[in-house]
């Protein structure tokens, strides 16, 4: 049994799997249930000035027919009385007193606001705050939210108030609706955070009902955008977490969220620098027993690879995260077609010829079966081939020795400046 | 519990035996399948289909929830598609020649197709328009699945079409011939709609060489299409044949699709001579009606039987048994004239004959009787020898010969469908049928653009 305690700058868990700031952390009931499930934390929904929620919230994406790849929700910040909260937050952690629980902070952007929301959720005791600079709809529109985590500035400066009165760490959750999310990634250390999460959800529109022309969801023929998150967001996520923690300047933990549905989502979230995380859209698309699997698959993966402790995994693949001009043009995959595998449904041959290198041609072999084969001079090692080929082990991307040394674009770069350096010397 | 109980046969209510049994796809299940389709490029189940339906386009069509699209490119291709749905031998066509094969199950192509065209059905769709009318008619002797679907082509390429059908209703074979909890026959009933409604005539009830000569065909028309199916059941040549209780299994079969059902079934013993569909057709007919016993007298053995191998299942679901290397030699009646019992020999397998199959041979001595309470005759169909005398076409043993277009001896006359199908030929399939029926309205279509270019 691998050791699957986490810490996310110095806020301890059972495991890495916390539930989001969300539905499913809105009362003391539902954490107490998550927890009794095994989840490792919860970041409460979140608490601030009690807002008015309107009926019709959610709404998600199907693809294919498979139900919620996506989910796109209107509802805003908690709607219970902060003293209904503060006392189940209490209680709670009494019940469970190793479990994490996060308090989830929104205010107006003004000092002492923070000075006040922090001292009351800290003396009921959390082990930590999370300031929503990331919530893209509703609260926005009040300068709260993500209007105020789209300005640099008012996340230092707000994470600064927060810091002033905190005793416990502070999170300071990101949102994804910015160019470059690194410039409020460093505001926030800059202010003082001990950790950032990302992303909060993507401002989206769901659908359009073809039939009614109405906006998905409604609210009574009329609808506003809305946070989306589930299972699409995952690699807008990914690259987020990886951007912040391949970053010299954004040196703190990183809580890694968006659209992680199980334990290998977890594991790739840890390996680009996420020292734990957080989730929500799978609870709310199966309920909290999800958290199950999560846990064994996670041991179990830990204790296949020999790794002691989930601790080791965090960040393992940022080093192998660069930028373009990083990479070796010499380096040369092709696609290898095992016809003993292949199936023919030739998806392999239409992707290449209509929309890449037309390099996949369709013969027949001495039998007089069909078989597929790929000119591999021609094959530039897309891979879009065998992203579309349903059958495992059917396409093999193969490398092949190169030629040349490897060479960047930037080595390139380098090379072609010296001799221009040298040519422009020369030039009398 | 007797055997009726057990097969879930209601005594009470026989309509009920007769509804379709196998379920159709909720919309749930239709669109998680279509989604499961490959969307093959090139795809082996349309080269598998006679009629080459664009089968993945009818599947994504399906997915993306264009019911009216997926309906239109399955009738495009294939006018009797919506009895092909419940009728092909998929496994052996479409379904068989799925990729997913060598992968993880086959796609049911069958049951898709069937959902999208449930839904033109129930939703009164009109799939297709009539062509210009180029002024050329064209008769079609027969409105079974050859004759529909020559008649449905034409009329879309402009021709004056009027099928002659001897039956009080079209549709042939998907109408009368297939039982009820195959194909009910509203579903046939739908497909001759379609045709009709490209303002092609369909004169019921006119035997063509009875109620209208083949001269006076020849001499009104510009083309004929001799669409005209296969007759009833050959006698067996052995005594007793004319005994009340002895029936012809086609008719039998018909008279459930067509009767008020008859309850004098209810509890008794039926022999079925032959061991084809038409033999189960005949046979799972009788359990439905009540029978407490039937069994399939077979002459050769399970190896030879002609009935696919999902249809012999059905049938021991059923709880019909099977006696092979059985020959019945007498059947014995009572003194009012009726079946009682059936008289057999046992056979055993010689050399391969003909067609490759083992010839049986009568086991000497080996006489026993069955009693028994009807005779279904069940061993193939005779041929419209008169018809095709009249029309003076060159034939085989009643097997119309034809060249590569489906045209006959007489260069006015295409042929397709039953009255074309030889021995060792393959399987008598619905839609190979539907796809005669094609070639031979494009065959036409090409001699007279021929012979206008020639004028």
């Amino acid at each position: 049994m691998a050791d699957l305690r986490s810490n996310l700058a110095g806020i301890q868990s059972p495991n890495p799997f916390w539930l989001a700031s969300a539905p499913p952390t809105n009362s003391g009931y539902q954490v107490q249930r998550a927890f009794e499930a095994g989840w490792g934390g919860a970041v409460w929904k979140t608490l601030g000035d009690p807002i008015l929620n309107v009926s019709s919230r959610f709404a998600a994406v199907s693809f294919n027919g498979q139900r919620v790849a996506g989910f796109n929700n209107i509802e805003l910040i908690t709607d219970r009385p902060l003293e209904v909260n503060l006392k189940e937050i209490y209680e709670t952690k009494k019940m469970y007193p190793d479990h994490a629980i996060i308090a989830s902070l929104m205010v107006e952007p003004k000092q002492e606001k923070w000075h006040e929301i922090v001292k009351r959720v800290e003396e009921v005791g959390v082990d930590g705050l999370e300031l929503n600079f990331g919530c893209p709809h509703g609260m926005a529109e009040r300068g709260m939210g993500s209007a105020s985590g789209q300005v640099p500035e008012l996340v230092e400066k707000q994470t600064f108030w927060a810091k002033e009165a905190a005793e416990t760490p502070v999170i300071v959750k990101l949102t994804p609706n910015i160019t470059d999310i690194t410039a409020t990634a460093e505001a926030a250390v800059r202010g003082g955070a001990d950790a950032v999460s990302m992303i909060n959800t993507i401002n989206s529109l769901a659908g359009v009902d073809i039939d009614t022309w109405n906006t998905i969801p409604h609210v009574g023929g009329k609808g506003a955008h809305g946070g989306y998150c589930g299972p699409a967001v995952k690699p807008i996520a990914l690259n987020m977490v990886g951007e912040c923690a391949r970053s010299p300047r954004i040196n703190v933990p990183i809580s890694g969220i968006g659209g992680i549905s199980n334990w290998q989502n977890a594991v790739e979230f840890m390996l680009m620098g996420a020292s734990n995380v957080q989730i929500c859209t799978a609870a709310m698309h199966h309920g909290f027993r999800i958290v199950e699997d999560m846990i064994d698959g996670l041991n179990n993966y830990l204790d296949e690879k020999e790794i002691p402790s989930v601790q080791e995994l965090v960040g393992k693949s940022v080093p192998k995260y660069s930028d373009w001009g990083n990479l070796d043009l010499n380096y040369k995959i092709v696609a290898r077609i095992n016809n003993d595998v292949c199936i023919n449904c030739n998806k392999c041959h239409i992707a290449c010829e209509d929309t890449s290198h037309q390099c996949i041609d369709m013969l027949k072999d001495g039998q007089g079966n069909p078989i597929l084969k790929v000119r591999e001079e021609d094959c530039v090692g897309c891979n879009l081939c065998s992203i579309v080929c349903p059958v495992e082990g059917a396409i093999d991307m193969v490398e092949l020795e190169s030629e040349h040394p490897p060479m960047t674009w930037n080595d390139r770069q380098a090379v072609l400046g010296l001799v221009q350096e040298k040519k422009g010397n020369l030039t009398p | 519990m007797t055997k009726s109980e057990k097969m879930k046969i209601s005594l009470t209510d026989l309509s009920r035996n007769f509804e379709e049994v196998h379920p159709a796809l909720t919309d749930r299940e239709a669109v998680e399948e279509a989604n499961r389709c490959l969307y093959c490029y090139d795809a082996p189940c349309i080269q598998a289909c006679p009629t080459g339906i664009d089968i993945p386009s009818f599947i994504k069509k399906i997915a993306s929830g264009n019911l009216k699209g997926s309906a239109t490119t399955i009738m495009s291709s294939n006018p009797v598609g919506a009895s092909c749905a419940r009728v092909c031998p998929t496994e052996e066509l479409c379904e068989g020649a799925c990729v997913l094969n060598h992968s993880t199950k086959p796609i049911v192509i069958g049951d898709l197709q069937r959902y999208a065209t449930d839904w033109a059905i129930k939703n009164d769709q009109v799939l297709f328009k009539k062509g210009e009318r180029n002024g050329k008619t064209v008769a079609v002797v027969g409105g079974g699945p050859a004759g529909l679907s020559a008649a449905r082509e034409l009329a879309r390429l402009g021709y004056d079409v009027t099928i002659f059908e001897s039956s009080s209703k079209a549709g042939g074979l998907n109408s009368y011939g297939i039982v009820s909890f195959r194909l009910p026959q509203e579903v046939s009933f739908w497909e001759v709609d379609q045709v009709k409604n490209l303002d092609v005539k369909v004169r019921t009830n006119t035997t063509v060489g009875k109620d209208i000569s083949a001269d006076e065909m020849l001499s009104t028309y510009d083309s004929i299409v001799l669409a005209a199916g296969m007759a009833h059941v050959p006698d067996l040549g052995i005594e007793g044949e004319e005994l009340d209780g002895v029936y012809d299994a086609i008719e039998f079969v018909k008279d459930t699709k067509t009767k008020p059902l008859t309850d004098a079934f209810i509890g008794k013993t039926v022999a079925v001579i032959g061991a084809g569909n038409t033999a189960i057709d005949g046979a799972t007919c009788s359990v439905r009606l009540g029978a407490e016993k039937v069994k399939i007298l077979y002459r050769r053995t399970q190896e030879e039987m002609s009935a696919y191998d999902f249809e012999f299942e059905f049938a021991k679901q059923d709880g019909v048994e099977f006696e092979w290397l059985t020959q019945p030699v007498k059947i014995h009646g009572d003194e009012k004239g009726s079946v009682r019992s059936i008289e057999c020999v046992k056979m055993e397998l010689g050399e391969p004959d003909k067609d490759g199959r083992r010839r049986p041979q009568p086991v000497q001595g080996s006489n026993f009787k069955i009693p028994v309470d009807a005779v279904i005759k069940a061993i193939g169909q005779t041929r419209h020898l008169s018809l095709i005398e009249q029309f003076q076409l060159d034939h085989k043993d009643g097997v119309v010969q034809v060249t590569e277009s489906y045209r006959t001896s007489n260069p006015k006359v295409f042929a397709c469908g039953d009255v074309v199908f030889g021995k060792g030929k393959g399987e008598a399939m619905v839609v190979t049928a539907a796809q005669q029926g094609k070639d031979a309205a494009y065959a036409i279509h090409k001699q007279f653009k021929e012979q206008s270019v020639t004028i």
